[in-house]
This record gives C-alpha cells, sequence and structure tokens, in this order.
C-alpha cells in the first residue's frame, strides 16, 4: 500500500479540551411511539467525552446505545422518535433547546457520524470524490476545483491507495474497508470536535478490521477529537477505547476506564458478557451464557432490567431501579471514573 | 445500525422490541386472522373498502336505485340541472343523470375486474415460468413482455375494436392484453428474491421437489405483490375504460357509462358543469378506493410488519 | 456450464474407496446401503476430494457470452471424521459458504467429488440422493431469512417430515415437532406461531430444531450465531455442543469468528481465496500455525483481555482480499504477505506437512499450503 506523503497539518489547538468535555448527555430519555404503546428506548443516561479521549458504547440491540447517538446527532427518526427529556451539552450549550437551523449548521463542521453499513452510507450515483467535495462547497464555498483536490488530500489522509486516480470512482467500485475509509474521511473532511462512530467494524473482515480500527485512533489522536464508539463487541474498542459504558434495556449499567472494566466488572451483566465470551488462549467445555433474552421496551421488567437474567437477583432487585452510583474499594476509597447500576455493585466488584 | 427505529417505525400489532421474547399468552394467530386485523387498522384501507363496497351494492341494485330508466330520453326536459324531479339534472337528450351514474357503476365494475383478472391469469402464468425457470425461458417470455408493454394501449385497444366491433368484452380484452405485462414482470421480480432465500434453499436442503418449492414456498411468498398491485389497479382499469369510451372506442355511446358522459358534457364545459361533476366525482372515489385497498392490502400482507 | 481450467495440482489424494456409479436400480441399492450403513466414531464420514466451484461471468442481454469465472471455490479438500467439529474459518469471499453449499447439494461443483460413506453425492440422483439429503442437514446464517415466515413453526419444523414421510408416521410428527421444540429449549407450545413473534436466537432454534428433525448424520453449519446478540450467541453454542453428544452429530462449522470457532472446533481448515491454506487440530492451527495468513488472522482477532494482548505481536496487513475472477498467480495470499518471494508468484504451494516439519513430531507438522511455513507464536498466552 502505498503511504500519504502529504504531511498532517498541524492539529488544532483547541480551548475547550481543558476546561470541560466536548459533549455531555446528561439524563436523556428517549421514546419511541408505536401502536402498541410507547417504546421507552433511552432512559436516563449521563456520559460525556472530552477532547481526544474516547468512549466506548457497548451494548447489545435494543439498549438503545444507537438511539442516543442519532438524539445527538439530532437525525432521530421523529416521529415516532423524541427525546422526552434530559438535555445534551456541546461544547457548553443544550444543543436540544437550538432550532433545527441551527443543528443542521453542527453536523458536519462540528460533529459527524461514521454508519456500520458504508455502502448504504454512501450515494451510489455520485462518485467519491463528488461526495467528499460536496462537504467543502456546500459548508465553506469552496470552488469545485479545491472541493476535489481537498478530497484528494482527505483520501490519502486515510491511506486509499491511488487516491488521484480513484476519485472519480463510485462508491461499488471500493471494497468494504476501503469504503469505510471514505466515511471516515468524508466525517473528517470539516474536522470536527466529535466523531460518533456506529458499529464502524462490524461489517468488516478481522483482518480489515484492525486496519480501520488503527486508522481511527491514529486520526482521533492527530487530531484530538472527542470519538464515541459504539459497538456490541467487547473486543473491537480493548485497544482503542479509553472508558467504557455499558448499556442495557436504555440506560448505563457499568461505567470505567476501559481496563478496569475487563479486569473487574462491578455489574453481573458485564461479567456475563465477558465470560460468554470464548477465548482464544482458553478453551473450556461449556461456555458461560446469560440466560434468556434481552428485555421487551414495552414493558421493561420493574426494578432493575436485567434481574430476570441475573444469577444474583434478590427482591429488591425487582421493586428498585438502582442507580449509577460509584464503587468504591474495600477499604472505602471511591474508583475514579467507575460506577456500576447494580444494588450489590460492591459484592460483585470484590467477588 | 438503529436498531430500534427499524422496528418501531410503522410497526405492525404482533411487533415488539427487536428481540423481545414473544408473550406467551398469544393464542394461535391465523394468517388471515393476522392480515384482516392488520388491514383494519389502517384507517384508509377501511375508508377504502366501504367505497368499493359501495360501489358494488350500487352496481348490484342499480335497478332499484335509478329513479328513471337510464335510456329513456325526454326530448322536452334536455339540460335541466339539479333538482327536482332529476335529482342531479338531465343531459342534451333528457336521459336523468342519477340514473346514468348508479348504472354506470355496472359497467365500471365489470371492466375493472374481468380486465384484471384476465391480465392477472396471463400475467401470473408467465411471470412465475420466467421468475422460477430463468435463462432462455425468461429471455423469451419477458421480451414478448416487453412488447405487449411497450405498445400503445390506444392503438391497440382500436385495432381489437375494429376486429371485434365495440362493446364490453372487447375493452375488457384490450385492457387485458395490455396490463398483463406488468403483473408478469412484478411476479417475475418477486420470485426472484424470493427463490435466493434461505428458507427456499432449506426446503431444497431438505430434498423438496419442485412442486412444493413453488407452492409452499416461493409463491405464498412472491403473490403479495400482485394481489395489493390487481387491487390498486381496477381502479386504473376502470380509468382506462373510462377514456376508451370518452374517446369514441369504448362501449356505445347511448349505454350509461362515465367516460360517454363525460364524452357527452365536453361540449357544454363552462356552460352546464353539473354534466362532467357528478360522472368525475363517481370515478374519482371508485378509484381512490381501489388505491386506498391496494395500498392497505400490500402492507398487510408483507409478513415482516414493516 | 463451461468447463474450465481445473486446478487439481493442489492435492494428491484420493481416497482408498470404490466410487459408486449411480446409473442402475442395483447400483442404486448399493449406494442406497452405504449410505445407510453406520459409521464408527472417529472413521472419515465425509471426505472432499478437490472441490472447484467456478461461477461463469457472462455478458449481453439475449445472447449471453461466458468473459470469465468467479472462481469461489478452486480445489479444496479435507475430511470430516464421524462426531468430531470441523471448523472452517476464512473472510468473505474466501469460498467457505460456497464449500457448503456444494456440501449440500445446493450447487453443482464445477468439478471433484464429495464421498460420504465412501459414495460420491455430487453424482447421485433419485432415491439415493434423498436418502443423503436426509442425512446431512444444514443450519443457515441469518434466522431472519432462513425461515419462511408464512408458515407456522410447527409447519416448518414438520416440513421435513412430509418430504420424507418414512421418518415419521402422519399421526406422530406433532408430537414430534413439540419434543424437538423442547430438545432445542423452546416451548412446546409455541407450535403454532409464526417466525417473526420470535427473536433471533430463538428463531436460530427453530432452525436448528428443522436441521435436527430427520436424525441426520451431519449438520453443516454456516456462521450460524454470527447475526445473534453477544449474549444469545453463547447460548447457541452451547446448545449446538449439548446436541452434537446427544444426537452424536457431526459438525461442519463456518464462521469467521476464530474464537467460537476455536471453541466448538476439533479441527479447524483456513480458507483464502477459494484454497484451504492450512488445516489441523485446533491446537495445531492456533498455537502453532505456519501459514502466514493464518498468523496475520489470528494476530487481528480482538480479545477482550487488555493485558492478555499487551506483548503479542499484532500483524496488520494491508490492502484487501484480492477477486476470486481474477486471483493472484502461484499463491494467492502473496499480495499481502510479508515474506513474499518470487518463487510464490510462479509456483502454487501445496498444501502439505511442509518439508521442514516431516520427522519432526511437532504440532508444528500439520498440512500447511505455504513455501516458507514457520511457526510463529501470535497469541499471548
Amino acid at each position: 500500500m502505498t503511504t500519504s506523503s502529504i504531511t498532517a497539518e498541524v492539529p488544532r489547538q483547541r480551548g475547550e479540551g481543558a476546561e470541560g468535555p466536548v459533549l455531555e448527555v446528561r439524563d436523556l430519555h428517549v421514546e419511541f411511539k408505536t401502536r402498541e404503546g410507547v417504546v421507552k428506548a433511552v432512559n436516563g443516561v449521563n456520559y460525556s467525552v472530552s477532547s481526544g479521549e474516547t468512549l466506548a458504547v457497548l451494548g447489545e440491540s435494543g439498549s438503545g446505545k444507537s438511539v442516543t447517538a442519532q438524539a445527538i446527532m439530532g437525525i432521530l427518526d421523529s416521529p415516532p422518535g423524541r427525546v422526552s427529556k434530559g438535555e445534551i451539552l456541546f461544547q457548553g450549550r443544550d444543543i436540544l433547546q437550538l432550532p433545527e437551523s441551527e443543528r443542521r449548521k453542527l453536523r458536519g463542521p462540528k460533529m459527524a457520524m461514521i454508519f456500520q453499513d458504508a455502502l448504504s452510507a454512501l450515494n451510489p450515483v455520485f462518485s467519491v470524490g463528488n461526495q467528499l467535495g460536496e462537504m467543502f462547497r456546500v459548508h465553506q464555498g469552496m470552488s469545485k476545483k479545491d472541493a476535489k483536490a481537498k478530497s484528494i488530500e482527505l483520501m490519502e489522509r486515510v491511506k486509499i491507495p491511488a487516491a488521484r486516480s480513484r476519485v472519480n470512482d463510485y462508491p461499488h467500485q471500493f471494497s468494504g474497508g476501503m469504503r469505510q475509509r471514505i466515511m471516515i474521511a468524508m466525517a473528517l473532511a470539516l474536522e470536527p470536535d466529535l466523531i460518533i462512530a456506529d458499529e464502524p467494524t462490524t461489517a468488516l473482515d478481522v483482518t480489515v478490521q484492525a486496519q480501520v480500527m488503527d486508522l481511527l485512533a491514529d486520526l482521533q489522536r492527530e487530531y484530538n477529537m472527542g470519538l464515541i464508539l459504539i459497538t456490541h463487541d467487547l473486543g473491537v474498542v480493548a485497544d482503542v477505547a479509553d472508558k467504557i459504558a455499558v448499556m442495557y434495556a436504555g440506560r448505563i449499567v457499568e461505567q470505567a476506564p476501559i481496563h478496569e472494566l475487563y479486569k473487574r466488572p462491578a455489574h453481573p451483566y458485564t461479567r456475563g458478557l465477558l465470560d460468554s465470551i470464548p477465548r482464544l488462549d482458553q478453551k473450556g467445555q461449556e461456555l458461560y451464557a446469560i440466560k434468556g433474552l434481552p428485555p421487551n421496551l414495552l414493558k421493561t421488567p420493574s426494578g432493575c432490567a436485567f434481574n430476570p437474567r441475573c444469577p444474583k437477583a434478590q427482591d429488591i432487585c425487582r421493586t428498585e431501579v438502582p442507580a449509577l452510583l460509584p464503587v468504591t474499594e474495600r477499604d472505602g476509597t471511591e474508583l475514579a471514573g467507575r460506577g456500576s447500576a447494580c444494588h450489590f455493585r460492591e459484592e460483585q466488584l470484590h467477588g | 445500525m438503529s436498531e430500534l427505529t427499524k422496528s418501531t417505525a410503522g410497526a405492525g400489532p404482533a411487533q415488539t422490541a427487536p428481540a423481545a421474547p414473544a408473550e406467551p399468552a398469544i393464542a394461535r394467530v391465523t394468517q388471515w386472522g393476522e392480515i384482516r386485523h392488520r388491514f383494519l387498522a389502517n384507517k384508509l384501507a377501511v375508508i377504502g373498502l366501504v367505497l368499493v363496497a359501495l360501489l358494488f351494492l350500487v352496481a348490484i341494485f342499480a335497478p332499484l336505485l335509478s329513479p328513471h330508466d337510464p335510456y329513456a330520453q325526454d326530448l322536452t326536459n334536455t339540460l335541466q340541472g339539479p333538482g327536482g324531479d332529476h335529482l342531479l339534472g338531465t343531459d342534451a337528450l333528457g336521459r336523468d343523470q342519477l340514473s346514468r351514474i348508479l348504472y354506470g357503476s355496472r359497467i365500471a365494475v365489470v371492466v375493472g375486474l374481468a380486465s384484471i383478472f384476465l391480465a392477472c391469469v396471463i400475467g401470473i402464468a408467465v411471470g412465475a415460468l420466467a421468475g422460477y425457470f430463468g435463462r432462455g425461458t425468461d429471455s423469451v417470455l419477458m421480451r414478448i413482455a416487453d412488447v405487449f408493454f411497450a405498445f400503445p394501449l390506444l392503438i391497440g385497444a382500436i385495432v381489437i375494436i375494429i376486429v371485434m366491433g365495440r362493446g364490453v368484452t372487447p375493452v375488457i380484452i384490450s385492457l387485458a392484453v395490455f396490463s398483463w405485462p406488468t403483473v408478469s414482470r412484478l411476479l417475475r421480480s418477486s420470485i426472484l428474491s424470493v427463490r435466493e432465500a434461505d428458507y427456499v434453499l432449506a426446503a431444497r436442503a431438505l430434498g423438496a421437489n419442485t412442486r412444493r418449492i413453488i407452492l409452499r414456498h416461493i409463491l405464498p411468498n412472491s403473490i403479495a405483490a400482485v394481489m395489493a398491485y390487481a387491487a390498486f389497479n381496477v381502479g386504473g382499469a376502470i380509468v382506462a375504460e373510462a377514456s376508451l369510451s370518452f374517446l369514441g372506442v369504448g362501449v356505445s355511446p347511448e349505454v350509461p357509462e362515465w367516460g360517454n358522459m363525460l364524452a357527452a358534457a365536453k361540449d357544454f364545459m363552462g356552460v352546464k358543469d353539473y354534466l362532467w361533476t357528478y360522472p368525475s366525482i363517481a370515478i374519482v372515489l371508485t378509484v381512490l378506493g381501489f388505491v386506498f385497498v391496494g395500498d392497505g392490502l400490500r402492507d398487510a400482507l408483507d409478513p415482516k410488519l414493516r | 456450464m463451461a468447463e474450465l481450467d481445473k486446478k487439481d495440482d493442489a492435492v494428491d489424494a484420493t481416497p482408498g474407496i470404490s466410487e459408486v456409479e449411480v446409473v442402475d436400480a442395483a447400483s442404486e441399492t448399493a449406494a442406497l446401503a452405504a449410505i445407510e450403513a453406520p459409521v464408527d466414531r472417529g472413521e472419515p464420514i465425509l471426505q472432499v476430494r478437490n472441490l472447484v466451484k467456478h461461477f461463469p461471468l457472462t455478458q449481453g442481454i439475449l445472447f449471453k457470452k461466458q468473459i470469465g469465472a468467479v472462481r469461489a471455490v478452486d480445489g479444496v479438500s479435507f475430511d470430516l471424521h464421524q462426531g468430531e467439529t470441523l471448523g472452517i474459518v476464512g473472510e468473505s469471499g474466501c469460498g467457505k459458504s460456497t464449500v457448503a453449499k456444494l456440501l449440500m447439494l445446493l450447487e453443482t461443483a464445477t468439478s471433484g467429488e464429495v464421498f460420504y460413506k465412501g459414495t460420491d453425492i455430487t453424482k447421485l440422483s433419485g432415491k439415493a440422493l434423498k436418502a443423503v439429503r436426509r442425512n446431512i442437514q444444514m443450519v443457515f446464517q441469518d434466522p431472519y431469512t432462513s425461515l419462511n415466515p408464512r408458515m407456522t413453526v410447527g409447519d416448518i419444523i414438520g416440513e421435513p417430515y412430509e418430504i420424507h414421510p418414512e421418518v415419521a408416521p402422519k399421526g406422530d410428527r406433532r408430537r414430534k415437532v413439540q419434543e424437538l421444540l423442547d430438545v432445542v429449549g423452546l416451548n412446546p407450545e409455541y407450535i403454532n406461531r409464526y417466525p417473526h413473534q420470535f427473536s433471533g436466537g430463538q428463531r436460530q432454534r427453530i432452525g436448528i430444531a428443522r436441521g435436527l428433525a430427520l436424525n441426520p448424520e451431519i449438520i453443516i453449519c454456516d456462521e450460524p450465531v454470527s447475526a445473534l446478540d453477544v449474549s444469545v450467541q453463547a447460548q447457541v453454542i452451547n446448545l449446538m455442543a449439548k446436541l452434537q453428544d446427544e444426537f452424536n452429530l457431526s459438525y461442519i462449522f463456518i464462521a469467521h469468528d476464530l474464537s467460537i470457532v476455536r471453541h466448538i472446533s476439533d479441527r479447524v481448515g483456513v480458507m483464502y481465496l477459494g484454497k484451504m491454506a492450512e488445516i489441523g487440530t485446533d491446537t495445531q492451527i492456533y498455537d502453532h500455525p505456519t501459514h502466514p495468513y493464518t498468523q496475520a488472522l489470528l494476530s487481528a482477532v480482538p480479545v477482550p483481555d487488555p493485558e492478555a494482548r499487551e506483548g503479542r505481536e499484532r500483524i496488520i496487513l494491508t490492502g484487501d482480499v484480492p477477486s476470486p475472477a481474477n486471483p493472484p498467480s502461484g499463491c494467492r495470499f502473496r499480495t499481502r504477505c510479508w515474506k513474499a518471494e518470487d518463487k510464490c508468484a510462479t509456483e502454487e504451494p501445496l498444501l502439505a506437512i511442509p518439508q521442514r516439519f516431516k520427522s519432526v513430531d511437532s504440532p508444528a507438522a500439520h498440512e500447511s499450503a505455504c513455501h516458507f511455513a514457520e511457526e510463529k507464536a501470535v497469541l499471548a498466552v
């Protein structure tokens, strides 16, 4: 593969990095109205990302991880969906209060999204260069020629070989991995402060996954952006994320710095997920399996949503919703950045 | 990517959140019961059904409902405005407009249903053969379909009517002859996608024969599009039939038929507008009825409950 | 289908079994008898030899002419032993799913043989073919498309009995279906429901029940859990392991997830671009890989344990898998291989135990199609 010879621009210094997070989600609730009732997809999610930081949001289908991202981006399908409560602070101001025209101006220059399926996210009737260049023409009023030059530069930045000759190719002419690079280039085009990547490597092969993940991590460091990485795969994020939030039934059930989570999970759901992954380096007879099925969001179980599947559930779990509270070391010192929404989080943590 | 919006947007009754367990309380749901339930939950479909039912009732009971003989001329009472003895007025020959509109529904129903039925019979046979066997059979049948598809309906109809003479049957035949290609194309493409479905592969892997695969697996899953199209296009056929009559190549002018009425009214446009407004309303309501029913059917027949 | 140049130089061995040509009634009975005969545990039950599948690429609407071929499977050979699980791994486009379809006789092989208990099933027809179909079943990847949405669960699981009425008398079928539902961990009362009333994991269980209905000997699983949620994957894997013991099944387990394949497989074959790159026991492949592609694949596996991955070497391959319509000459992996030399472009490496390991009693002594096969530990232990 030819590596780009164009030197990277000096990363812009972002003043807000030290002062506060780029994005802060506070008590976010999202509902969907359906014929059978209201689906509570997100029930009070709190998280934040700072510049240069990577937050992994882990969850199964129906956990609300993608819906939260759509609410942040302002691309929620509404109706039927709507944000019923909460704030989304982007660089300090609540973007939920902004009119749609203002929010549209944020998408692209300030925040961008990378989707799982690059083939359906790219428009098949326009060339890749055209679609990349559109970002510059629309948002920066660049001329066609300049925009094209910029597109080539971007394609080189995401390490697409022979960018100059491929700029006029159409999305279907690229392989899956290359298309995902184009998606990344598109998200990066206007150097946003925040990128949300929704399962960016799920559709890719293992060997290509590693390439794309590395690229994403490199670019994030280079541009000093905030990155939210949405995934269902505990393995994929282990290398690149700084901290992780595990979602279940529309709530964050556990929050931790990435290494801590793998070492000592403080929620039975996280424990179960970690145990149910077969390891290459250990071959057991029976895999640990979380019993039961993910909850029906039309009628989430009372109390802790995980209680019907939890091996440790007690009476209190069926009646009281556990709040996301800090977990402490045995001697009572608080563990920085850690939280668990389990009534028995200390027992879980200390085994 | 979005695990929720996919299922919640316009979800049907039996659908819950994606991975949600089916509730044990659900008793046996028959296929038809479920389709009916979904159809009736759709307001527009119900409106359509009411309109279509009204049309059928009017067509059946036209002799009882009509205040006058639709053929009876009354040259002393021509071009009477609506009101009095003639609720919707009379035409240039003094015939009662209301009676002619009521009787006109009979032609509309007969031509609409018969032509679409015929088109479906030809179209399903051709489409199923082309779709299932593919390759050469497909190429030949589809090129034939293309020829009929490309031929202008009016010219074709005129040719058929020159050969067969004017009347209801030639109209039905000419409409069917030029609309079956759409049916066969629809069915063919639907079969092509279903043919590759994993459940068809699964049946083949079990050793199922061709007959079982077509009848149990392919047709039930591909016919829905055709049924919805058929319902939808009865309205289209009625409009086409009216157009033929309007142009003077349909049924004979003395027959009470909506296209004929419009043709007779065109000389009085701007002067006696009631002559064309009421037949037009009849056509519009009829077509809307079938369109709504067709749409409702399409949604109700989709087992994926989009 | 056009006959293309067959590449049968990759593997030399033809199994020492008599080919049964099914032409007349007498040989059909012979074939039937062979198919019904039991096979001892550990003996080969399925032997694949030089299997080739080329999909012609055509051009033109009315008069099609062939302009090339996609070499989806290009000379693959392996054995499946009774009672074992053979895992097949590879990236998308490597031909692993085509192998599944060829073994299921859902596609006609361009050339090559598949011996089931000594009978070449690619040439069977009629009764003998039906008997083979009864004994080899499949579990599909996508639980959302592999069940007919217009049939009830009872009809879906019961359909095998309608096709093979000799397996269960009519009166027995409903009870049998309910038993199967119970075996795969579903409530037998669900028999009258439609597939869309179930979640992905439940639907995969229905698909497994259908596969079990005829009491097959071999089940070919094409990515059976990759469409499921993580927490449900483990349930299905455990179920499949349980069923294997209970019904004495042999599995071919095709997947791209290396961790799951190792967990369930006794032996593993690694495919790349229509060819088998390396094959051996799970320990041989995972702990002592000798083919550079296997090594790269293993090193790219995300390990959900940040500490286990410190210290391990990561091989990040450049580029993508080349098109199977135009594969590289010689070794197909050479365009992405860091060891490639001139020899790799001209001479195709055979799948055999590498010369240097032949006389050594080491786990590295297993079949690997590389000129420069050598051990390299890529998994941190």
